[in-house]
């Protein structure tokens, strides 16, 4: 996987708001939001909880454990920046804790919808990114 | 809820031959073109157009568009507004205008929506929840989008890529029949699309809509005032629009999306059944939306659409219901945001009687359906030759 070091690629648009997510990933760690009032996980980062708008939002520690909603072995990347490594997947990760967002899969055998999945951080293009891996 | 749809006509039309580039052109140009073209059409002078409707992608205006327009178009409407749905804008127009004359603020509406392709393109500078959350991992664009919506419905329901491809070969054949389409003079086969190169699995390059230059217009006004115009009258018989998600990793569902509440909204006002509808006009970006539509719409149980499609004798104007005349998008080419308008352009043309080389034997309804963002912004229009 060293590939994805040198890539030159868009980083996070990181706010305020959504730095303990990155700065979690970039240590190794997978930090979903999690309601105390209607006790759901919130993806991606909110000031308030989306489902009940309670103003009780809390960073939790993630399993880090998921299985794949979706996924496409993309071959013509949005941006060029990605092409070195193409073709990769990207897939929709259904964290067991219920929320979903969207990730790098690391593959070595082909990809199943409804396979198990595992974070990964990964260095690429110089910071380290929450990729997951498919669980062969 | 109650449902009252305002009583409106579509009284004009315009639609410029989409153009893959336009070397310097601006958008308001384009806009202009087709605005003048509509007016023609429906036999309305500029100074009876006294409301507008325009949508975000007007390159020069990022701010201020519906007065930026309006001044270079010479007018001075008493309502405008920028309809901001992605490829649902244009359909999702044509209900506020006649909300709008419903609502005793204007009469006639022109609905103008297009965008110029002069290289080249800029990157977005968006800084929103798709730029820091997909992109990051490889994920930019409509195409992985739908790629993901598309492997979950096949998934879910074991349909097959020949089944999806049957939809683009289809859209091709109906380009066939229309001069204006970027792909007049090239049909494609189900082995072609199969075979064409795989962008993001399991979506094939022959499955995704061409981008293009282009524009769209259409004039909404009053039933009285429609009875000058030299064309019979196409009504607004129902409306349905809804907004579910932004991101495709939001989705509350990877298999249907928001068209099917709209779709339903809009029959029921018009107190018809889909099944009824003597076109189907349906929003196509890709293979998969248009799968995904005629599921939703109920014309057939989920992951059904290719023995539907199979059933109904493909898409052309000898189809039991025949689908997107004028070749759809993947057919026609997706002049941007106006994508969706060629949808309403087509029906008007089909419930006229005016459609060339490709009129329906009779057509008295038509369903429309807009798309915007990854399914997840929906309007579904019904409209009819009767009041």
């Amino acid at each position: 996987m060293s590939d994805y070091a040198a890539l030159q690629i868009p980083g996070p648009t990181e706010t305020a708001l959504s730095a303990p997510f990155w700065q979690a990933a970039a240590e190794g760690k997978l930090l979903i939001q999690h309601c105390g009032a209607c006790d759901r996980a919130v993806f991606y980062p909110r000031p308030l909880c989306p489902h009940c708008w309670a103003d009780a939002l809390a960073w939790r520690q993630a399993s880090g454990q998921g299985r794949l909603a979706s996924f496409s072995e993309v071959w013509k990347p949005g941006h060029p920046g990605w092409l070195p490594v193409a073709p990769f997947v990207v897939g929709l990760v259904g964290l067991d804790e219920g929320a979903t967002m969207l990730s790098h899969i690391l593959c070595s055998s082909a990809p199943k919808v409804g396979a198990a999945v595992r974070f990964r951080p990964t260095e690429a293009g110089g910071r380290r990114l929450p990729f997951f891996e498919l669980i062969a | 809820m109650r449902h009252l749809t305002p009583r409106a006509v579509l009284a004009g039309i315009g639609e410029l031959k989409p153009q893959r580039r336009t070397d310097g052109v601006t958008t308001m140009e384009l806009l202009m073109r087709v605005s003048a073209e509509a007016m023609a059409d429906g036999g309305i002078s500029p100074d009876e157009i006294d409301g507008l409707l325009v949508a975000p992608q007007v390159g020069e205006a990022p701010q201020h568009v519906p007065a930026t327009v309006a001044e270079y178009f010479g007018l001075q409407p008493s309502m405008s507004n920028m309809v901001d749905l992605g490829g649902a804008s244009g359909p999702g127009m044509i209900w506020r205008a006649a909300a709008a004359i419903a609502a005793g603020q204007c009469e006639t509406v022109l609905c103008v929506i297009g965008n110029h392709r002069n290289s080249p393109a800029p990157r977005s500078p968006n800084r929103n929840p798709a730029r820091e959350f997909d992109t990051p991992f490889g994920a930019s664009g409509a195409n992985t989008s739908y790629a993901l919506l598309m492997q979950a419905h096949m998934a879910a329901y074991g349909c097959k890529a020949a089944d999806y491809a049957a939809l683009a070969a289809g859209s091709r054949a109906n380009a066939q029949l229309n001069e204006m389409a970027i792909f007049y003079g090239q049909p494609a086969s189900v082995e072609e699309v199969l075979a064409s190169p795989m962008v993001a699995s399991p979506l094939h390059l022959l499955e995704i809509v061409m981008p293009v230059a282009g524009a769209d217009a259409v004039i909404v006004t009053t039933e009285e005032r429609a009875k000058a115009a030299p064309h019979p009258p196409v009504y607004l018989l129902g409306a349905g629009e809804k907004i579910t998600h932004r991101v495709v990793s939001q989705a509350p569902d990877l298999t249907s999306g928001p068209l099917k509440p709209s779709i339903a909204r809009a029959l029921q006002q018009a107190g018809q059944s889909a099944a009824d509808m003597d076109l189907l006009s349906l929003y196509d970006c890709y293979t998969i939306m248009l799968a995904a539509t005629i599921e939703d719409a109920g014309l057939c149980a989920p992951g059904k659409f290719g023995a539907w499609l199979r059933d109904n004798g493909g898409m052309g104007p000898q189809a039991r219901q025949p689908i997107n005349t004028h070749g759809g998008q993947i057919g026609f080419g997706q002049p941007d945001l106006a994508g969706g308008m060629t949808h309403v352009v087509e029906a008007v043309r089909q419930i006229r009687g005016t459609a060339p080389n490709r009129q329906i034997r009779s057509c008295k309804s038509a369903l429309v359906t807009g798309n915007g963002a990854t399914m997840s912004e929906a309007v579904a229009l019904v409209l009819g030759a009767n009041p």
